[in-house]
């Protein structure tokens, strides 16, 4: 349709950047955030791995999306920030009230609901 | 090595080194920042994807407004490094270390190597698939009205936040 958006390296053929080493990275990055939810304790901290987790499977949809020819994986995308920035809003304001409910941010010791 | 595969692999360096300094920093304020120059790093990936809007947005809404909330509230709270927060090197945080290695492992064997070679570059619709105007028409047919649900989620949060973090009046 746009022959002059048309990518570079789309029309010339050669070699780019495999599929493959996305999804390495997207991995990598997803288990940055499994590591930082696990072993910190900073609540905020572990609040900012979880975000990190999004991105990584967002940067793997985008790139299965764009590899595939598939309009559904940038809107899906576009969708899990929609709920990413909800995310955010609401779990700063539980920290918030945590911290002034309890003075501190260590998710050990915020343990009411534990029975 | 093209010049595509140079920025690939320097803004992926920069994103891997981003994390990983993220996850070490005591300093909440320090974190906060790596995590802001590992989005900038993960807008310019989706560049190289050819997924401008995607860009754009996430640039918008990560390094835009999220990060600033999070600055803010980490702030608001006055947490330097606080003592009471040291990290124990204790038995929960090696199983939990060996636990995310294993995880990483798996899924670099599962994604990065059983993956079919057979994507190697981008398709050639992928150039018309990232622009506003694409994702626009494909968002208000086919999307409208998970669209339009996301407004109601919006909404939800917006109260939900206001209530949560809404000083109790004293009667």
């Amino acid at each position: 349709m746009r022959a002059r958006r048309e990518c570079l390296a789309c029309r010339e053929k050669k070699v780019m950047i495999p599929l493959n080493h996305y999804l390495l990275l997207s991995a990598f990055l997803f288990s940055c955030g499994v590591l930082g939810v696990v072993v910190r304790r900073n609540a905020i901290i572990v609040f900012m791995s979880i975000e990190l987790m999004l991105n990584a499977v967002n940067l793997s949809l985008v790139a299965f999306g764009q590899f595939l020819g598939d309009a559904t994986g940038q809107m899906l995308v576009f969708f899990v920030m929609v709920v990413a920035a909800a995310e955010a809003a609401v779990g700063l304001a539980i920290i918030i009230s945590l911290f002034r409910n309890k003075q501190t941010v260590n998710i050990d010791e915020l343990n009411i609901l534990k029975w | 090595m093209t010049f595509e595969q140079g920025v690939f692999y320097s803004l992926a360096g920069v994103t891997v080194f981003s994390a990983v300094m993220m996850l070490l920093q005591r300093n909440p304020v320090n974190s906060a920042l790596f995590l802001i120059l590992n989005f900038f790093c993960l807008g310019g990936l989706y560049l190289t994807l050819n997924a401008q809007f995607i860009a754009l947005v996430h640039i918008l809404v990560y390094a835009g407004a999220i990060m600033v909330l999070f600055l803010f509230v980490i702030m608001l709270l006055n947490l330097g490094d606080d003592k009471r927060l040291t990290e124990h090197l204790g038995m929960r945080m090696y199983l939990g270390i060996a636990f995310s290695v294993g995880l990483l492992v798996e899924l670099l064997y599962m994604f990065g190597f059983n993956t079919p070679s057979s994507y190697t570059q981008l398709s050639p619709a992928s150039a018309e698939m990232g622009t506003v105007e694409f994702i626009g028409k494909v968002l208000f047919t086919k999307f409208l009205f998970p669209f339009e649900i996301t407004s109601f989620l919006l909404l939800v949060a917006i109260i939900g936040a206001v209530l949560l973090a809404k000083k109790k009046i004293v009667q």
